[in-house]
């Protein structure tokens, strides 16, 4: 079995025999796709993204709700920037799901993707294991995070899930120069993700649980409300999360004239800008989320509207969801 | 008595046995089924073997039909098979999808002559069906084994690599021409699956998975590598292209980005693009949902806005999936329509209602954000515009509401900017499409060519297979192989 590809640390490929794989029963997916070309056997070739997409590390966060996948994905990874996703499908009747990438190794040839159970497809993608592949793995997608190089505060707001997408932000203006005070909220202490991921590199972090198991009682808008009642000088506010709390940053800090930058999540198929599910009203203009985003201007979204659209598919969701024998928590 | 030397007429054309309407309306399966042994040679003992062919100049891709006909009368057909192959790298596509009438089979000299008997115009030699026939045959008698060890596929030639960006038709073409000639040739395509629009666009009942995936398998048998999942311009840019030793790369990325009418309610829940619902169904094979995981809705009563094969394709797929009532609302008449004749007949033939001469001005919600109906302004055709069509004008007043819980918008599309807007290099015109060297099809990027849809805006599968050929061609004398 020639399966297990060396690969520089560039993230670029190695050339390697092709023989072998050739002969070997059960071809992964991605050899698959490659197919069998008698006369290159033995011959030198560029196995490319042979063995793309394999998990190297899996992570529970929250039993049965919020996993960490550590992917083996260089082409990804030497090109990812805070901000970006990738669009997956677990198996070959999939559907293609947006992830934000959560972190980024291009030195590894790693990234690293945070989900939460919610449906079919994140259901199928939990029950694969180490060493197991993705049937596909397309990214990275969206523009990136604009960041100007200052030293300026930026507030970065993370709930739920969101919390491991805005990390990759956070640490972005981190690297650029500016002071980074993470506010994370959660429904109880237990909920809470990567505070110690955030450690390495914030100024500070605030955080808030409904229950007042850990930080403040109460919302992320709360912590938010103190700080930039205390603090003039917050350059931007970063709110990553559930489509209500990306609302209600934008409304709290609608008055305080704060740039604020909120992640949408819309419905995506392609994430390549070819189809229009995603988008979005901003400002009064359609805009594409996968490819004009998904990072926009807080004040301008048409929040309503972004929540109706996530509910089109709510009962295909739900059937989906019953018939690979789970049920919603 | 002294018999006068006369030719004989030539017979009717031999027609093609398709899925009747009450039963294809019930499935995805092809409507089409294509002719029989005998039925192809005695279509193919029609044609004339004109000695200079009119047919060949129509084709894009300049299929010697003459000579794949010849064979198939004697019932050669990987005679026949290898004749298309040698300029064609998706006959079967091409034998489905193609509008000959325009082409090859307009030009035929047949289709110009009238029966002496009955004084009724002849129809042309059915040049697409043979072209599908032997294609279909050849594949079901194992094409890949054959091809394998056939001179066509050259041994690889040392360090000659071509990149091609998107999977469509124009990219498949280049990899055909070059792979024969020995370059290695990659592909890289942004979705899942190869194939562009072959397998996002194209419904099954016109133009089968199946079938694609085949043609597309005997490019791989060729050498032709194919990498998925991999965005140009995101994931591989041109400049890295060339950094790692491609001597050419060709854009074949379509034109992809769907046109929305700017009306309001465009964004309620029930208002589809046709490429995503296409997308949803074809690509994601959501018609056989539960099985596959991508949903789409299942409409009731359905308005699809545009009158091209897209929309047609749309409407038709609608039907198919449960829609009470499908309307095309265009602005202008049939006789306006940019859809293929035979797409209308089957439309037409399956059910759809045709709203002509209507203009969407608005979408109507339910106060749920949910779409109820589309508000349409009566139209009448005025004065012909310099496309020499008649403008549509408003019929003041005359507006209605047409009741409906999903829409459809097949308008066009444009030039889909994620890979352009990463290659600034490459020069585009003020609609954003790739200016190239009409000749050559090379961009303003030395080494750098482009073809299909992303040149000319959206077209057809042959014409993006002419442009391929054109490029793969320059590319070839480039790399001093012709």
């Amino acid at each position: 079995m020639a399966y297990k590809v060396p690969r520089p640390a560039d993230g670029t490929f190695l050339p390697c025999v092709i023989a072998d794989y050739m002969t070997s029963e059960g071809h992964p997916p991605q050899h698959r796709k490659t197919g069998a070309i008698p006369w290159l056997a033995g011959k030198l070739y560029f196995l490319g993204d042979i063995m793309a997409a394999r998990i190297i590390r899996k992570e529970v966060l929250i039993p049965g709700q919020t996993t960490k996948l550590v992917l083996d994905a260089p082409h990804v990874a030497a090109k990812a920037k805070p901000g970006n996703f990738v669009i997956l499908r677990v198996h070959g009747k999939g559907e293609r799901v947006p992830l934000t990438i959560a972190d980024a190794d291009p030195q590894q040839g790693t990234i690293t993707l945070v989900y939460l159970v919610l449906g079919k497809s994140t259901w199928l993608l939990n029950q694969l294991e180490e060493g197991q592949e993705l049937n596909d793995l397309c990214g990275p997608l969206g523009r990136p995070t604009h960041i100007e190089p200052g030293p300026e505060p930026v507030v970065c707001v993370g709930g739920g899930t969101g919390i491991a997408a805005m990390h990759h932000i956070a640490k972005g203006f981190a690297r650029a120069g500016h002071e980074v005070v993470s506010v994370i909220g959660a429904r109880a202490k237990d909920l809470l993700l990567f505070e110690n991921e955030l450690r390495a590199f914030s100024h500070e972090i605030l955080v808030a649980t409904n229950d007042g198991s850990h930080g403040i009682k109460g919302f992320v808008t709360d912590a938010l409300r103190d700080y930039l009642d205390a603090h003039k000088n917050v350059a931007e506010v970063v709110a990553v999360g559930p489509v209500p709390m990306m609302e209600a940053v934008a409304n709290l800090t609608r008055p305080y004239g704060v740039k604020t930058t909120v992640s949408l999540n819309s419905i995506m198929i392609d994430g390549i800008g070819m189809c229009g599910a995603c988008r979005v009203n901003v400002g009064g203009k359609i805009q594409f989320a996968c490819v004009d985003g998904p990072e926009f201007d807080g004040h301008q979204v048409d929040f309503v509207e972004l929540r109706e659209r996530l509910s089109a598919y709510k009962p295909h969701e739900l059937k989906s969801y019953q018939e690979c024998g789970c049920s919603h928590g | 008595m002294a018999e006068k030397k006369t030719k004989p007429t030539p017979k009717p054309r031999v027609a093609m046995r398709e899925q009747p309407a009450i039963e294809r309306v019930g499935n995805f399966s092809e409507v089409a089924l294509g002719y029989t042994r005998e039925q192809a040679m005695a279509e193919a003992a029609r044609c004339l073997q004109c000695r200079k062919p009119a047919c060949v100049k129509g084709c894009p891709v300049e299929i010697n039909i003459p000579g794949f006909i010849t064979r198939l009368a004697e019932g050669d057909v990987r005679g026949a098979y290898g004749i298309l192959r040698e300029t064609n790298s998706l006959p079967a596509v091409c034998g489905r999808v193609c509008p000959q009438e325009v082409q090859c089979e307009g030009a035929c000299i047949l289709g110009q002559m009238t029966d002496k008997a009955s004084g009724e115009k002849l129809e042309p030699v059915a040049i697409g069906r043979l072209e599908r026939f032997a294609a279909d045959t050849f594949a079901a008698e194992s094409a890949c084994d054959e091809l394998t060890g056939k001179p066509v596929c050259a041994m690889p030639r040392d360090g000659l690599k071509v990149a091609c960006i998107g999977s469509g038709p124009s990219s498949l073409t280049v990899a055909g021409y070059l792979s024969a000639l020995g370059v290695q040739v990659t592909i890289f395509e942004a979705l899942h699956e190869p194939g562009g629009v072959l397998v996002y666009g194209i419904p099954e009942f016109r133009l089968p998975k199946a079938t694609v995936g085949r043609e597309i398998d005997a490019l791989r048998a060729q050498g032709v590598e194919i990498r998925c999942n991999w965005v140009g311009g995101k994931t591989v840019a041109v400049r890295d292209l060339l950094n790692d030793g491609y001597q050419a790369v060709f854009i074949g990325v379509g034109a992809g980005l769907p046109k929305f009418l700017g009306v309001p309610g465009e964004s309620l829940v029930g208002v589809y693009s046709a490429n995503e619902y296409l997308t949803r169904v074809n690509l994601g094979r959501a018609y056989d949902y539960p099985a596959y995981d991508t949903p789409v809705t299942r409409g009731k009563h359905v308005a699809v806005i545009g009158g091209g094969n897209v929309a047609m394709d749309a409407a038709r797929t609608a039907l198919r999936l449960g829609a009470e009532r499908v309307s095309i609302v265009y602005r202008r008449t049939r006789e306006e329509m940019p859809a293929r004749r035979e797409e209308i007949h089957h439309a037409l033939e399956e059910g759809v209602h045709l709203e002509m001469l209507c203009n969407p001005t608005a979408y109507v919600g339910d106060g749920k954000h949910r779409l109820a109906a589309l508000r349409l302004q009566r139209m009448c055709l005025g004065a012909p515009d310099a496309s020499g069509r008649c403008r549509p004008e408003a019929i003041p007043g005359d507006v209605f509401e047409l009741p409906c819980d999903q829409a459809i918008l097949a308008v066009g599309t444009g030039s889909n900017r994620v890979l352009l807007q990463d290659t600034p290099e490459v020069t585009l015109n003020k609609w954003g499409y790739i200016v190239v060297d009409e000749e050559t099809g090379e961009t303003s990027l030395p080494g750098v060519y482009a073809g299909g849809d992303i040149v000319t805006g959206a077209a057809t599968v042959i014409l993006a297979m002419g442009a391929g050929r054109r490029a793969a061609k320059a590319i070839a004398r480039k790399l001093g192989l012709q």
